[in-house]
């Protein structure tokens, strides 16, 4: 083993600043989550706050804003879910493109919407979507429809929502999909199309399979991610008008805890957001090890 | 060999799919494009709809008028070069260390990176470290929470593991080298494109970040350009969907903001799309080397 004597620290100290800054940054308030228990005063702090048990969360329970939070927070995600296979689907299409300019062209268009920040994303949507100057309702228009407020109607809210993410990451959650896709032999297409096989039979029985373990990877993330959205774009897209449909868990624990103050109780509310999170991704990663024998650990 | 007809067939369905696929993500883009240089009132008509009508600069020059934005630029940078570069100083080093086998212990600071992923103290709680450090309303609350993201670590040191071999290391070490010289002279000089791509990753992160602003920055002086973006083209533009009975000064402000709203998105995402179709192919290494591990 190399540096057994004098230098071997100099390792440590590459390492120290960021086990210092999980354990300030991410650690720190893993610890403080006990907050959730007590009834958190300013003048006390986290330490001297009194405890109060499982009180914060018995009233999240029962507010009637509960249910609600519940239903849209899980609606959200299964949409989401229900186009997991988009970017499958693009992969393999582009995959199937022979003209490499051309190729490289639809990729280098379709990654970019990716890089556009969620305030940008959400002004595009609030500029397009305009119930009198947005080119949506100006589309709808020339159809002879009547134009649509989108926005400060609830029931768009969803739609909107997750048709905007996927318009953003169709292209670069392809990536990963076409770098497992790069990697098959092409021996195999070879000597499938000798024994005659189609290219839709080529993607069904060769591509296909080759990505299956990425699809499960990604899919074991997704469900651990099930109770987390892009919430920022939530937060940015929310008014009084749709917030029925928009109030999700995480943008109900910012407006409670740092708009209202309620410390205890909203972190009791992100805490049983974090929980829920955590215990869907072992077990579908347990499920998977089993079904599969793909996992992430 | 020849394709038969059903072959071709799909090869055609193929290509109607990807063209229909580049139509609905260029046709926005194009759009705001078109719609920055348009007269406004061909955009509000809807007689503008692909290519721009009615030239006009009039949208830039009233950004480039705009104080709050040549503020927020300035603040993103500062956010953008010094946030980054907080990133690289705590990511390489520590991937980089992780990733050689003999360094004891490193298991167990793995799992503890690895279990962030997991599991979070969540907001609250982290708000209130951040305000009880007396970093609120500080710069600092831009840079230090963000100062690594565990992905970034796991994918820096499949790097190193994959491209900076054992053998090279105890060479250097025969002549005498400590690990922080060969990390300097040697790692660095060898691990270009993943200090790239990790450039990159944390760059356009900062460029884009704009919860952390919020919840912490309450100073206009501090803002970065997003919150000024969000009060640009957010704000303003519930206002005028939402129809509440506005007093003229609000008026005038939409007004305003309905001029250069598709001129500010262009200008905030300048830097970005210049950039980016060079810098593309290191996004994507990226996350090739991300998905070697997953």
């Amino acid at each position: 083993m190399p540096f057994g004597k004098t230098k071997y620290w100099q390792y440590y100290a590459f390492i120290a600043p960021a086990v210092l800054y999980y354990v300030i940054f991410h650690y720190f308030p893993m610890y403080g989550v006990q907050i959730a228990f007590r009834d958190y005063m300013v003048t006390k702090g986290i330490w001297g706050s009194p405890w109060v048990g499982l009180d914060h969360l018995v009233r999240f329970f029962h507010s009637f804003r509960f249910w609600n939070l519940i239903g849209n927070t899980l609606s959200i995600n299964v949409y989401q879910l229900a186009l997991f296979p988009v970017s499958i689907i693009v992969a393999l299409s582009f995959n199937e493109l022979r003209d490499s300019i051309y190729k490289r062209f639809v990729q280098t268009v379709t990654y970019a919407p990716h890089f556009i920040s969620v305030v940008v994303m959400s002004g595009m949507i609030l500029a397009f979507l305009h119930p009198s100057t947005g080119v949506v309702n100006k589309i709808i228009q020339w159809f002879g429809l009547e134009p649509i407020a989108f926005i400060s109607a609830a029931p768009w809210f969803k739609t909107i929502f997750v048709l905007s993410g996927e318009w953003q990451q169709l292209g670069w959650g392809a990536i990963i999909y076409l770098a497992a896709l790069a990697g098959v032999d092409p021996q195999l297409h070879e000597s499938a199309k000798i024994d005659g096989a189609t290219r839709l039979q080529r993607i069904f029985y060769i591509n296909i399979p080759t990505i299956l373990p990425t699809i499960i990877i990604l899919l074991i993330l997704n469900f651990g991610n099930f109770m987390a959205i892009g919430f920022e774009k939530v937060l940015l897209l929310q008014n009084p008008l749709n917030l029925e449909s928009s109030e999700v868990i995480q943008t109900y624990v910012y407006k409670s805890g740092l708009l209202q103050s309620q410390f205890s109780f909203s972190a009791a509310v992100g805490l049983f957001n974090s929980v829920i999170n955590m215990i869907l991704l072992v077990l579908f990663n347990f499920l998977s090890r089993r079904v599969s024998s793909t996992s992430l650990w | 060999m020849k394709e038969t007809a059903s072959e071709r067939g799909f090869v055609a369905l193929n290509h109607l799919f990807v063209a229909l696929m580049l139509i609905v993500v260029l046709y926005p883009l194009i759009y705001i494009v078109s719609a920055s240089i348009s007269d406004p009132a061909f955009v509000k008509t809807g007689q503008m709809w692909l290519w721009p009508m009615g030239l006009t600069m009039e949208g830039y020059e009233l950004v480039l008028k705009n104080a709050d934005i040549w503020l927020g630029y300035r603040n993103t940078i500062f956010y953008t070069l010094a946030g980054t570069a907080i990133n690289l100083i705590v990511t390489l080093p520590c991937a980089y260390a992780l990733s050689r086998p003999f360094i004891k212990g490193r298991g167990i600071v793995m799992a503890m990176i690895v279990f962030t992923m997991l599991f979070n103290g969540g907001l609250i709680p982290t708000f209130l470290l951040v305000k009880s450090l007396g970093m609120v309303n500080t710069v600092w609350a831009m840079l230090l929470p963000s100062a690594a993201a565990a992905w970034n670590i796991i994918v820096s040191r499949t790097f190193f593991q994959m491209n900076v071999p054992r053998e090279l290391e105890e060479a250097a070490e025969m002549d005498g080298c400590s690990p922080i010289r060969i990390f300097i002279r040697i790692v660095v000089p060898l691990s270009m494109p993943i200090i790239a791509v990790m450039g990159l990753f944390y760059g356009v992160s900062h460029w884009n970040q704009f919860f952390n602003a919020l919840i912490y920055l309450s100073d206009h002086q501090l803002f970065p350009l997003q919150l000024f973006l969000r009060e640009i083209l957010v704000e303003s533009q519930m206002n005028s969907t939402m129809d509440s009975g506005s007093i003229l000064e609000a008026a005038e402000q939409a007004r305003i903001a309905e001029i250069i709203k598709y001129a500010v998105m262009i200008v905030s995402m300048l830097p970005l799309l210049i950039a980016y179709p060079f810098l593309q192919r290191f996004f994507l290494k990226g996350v090739m080397i991300g998905s070697l591990k997953g």
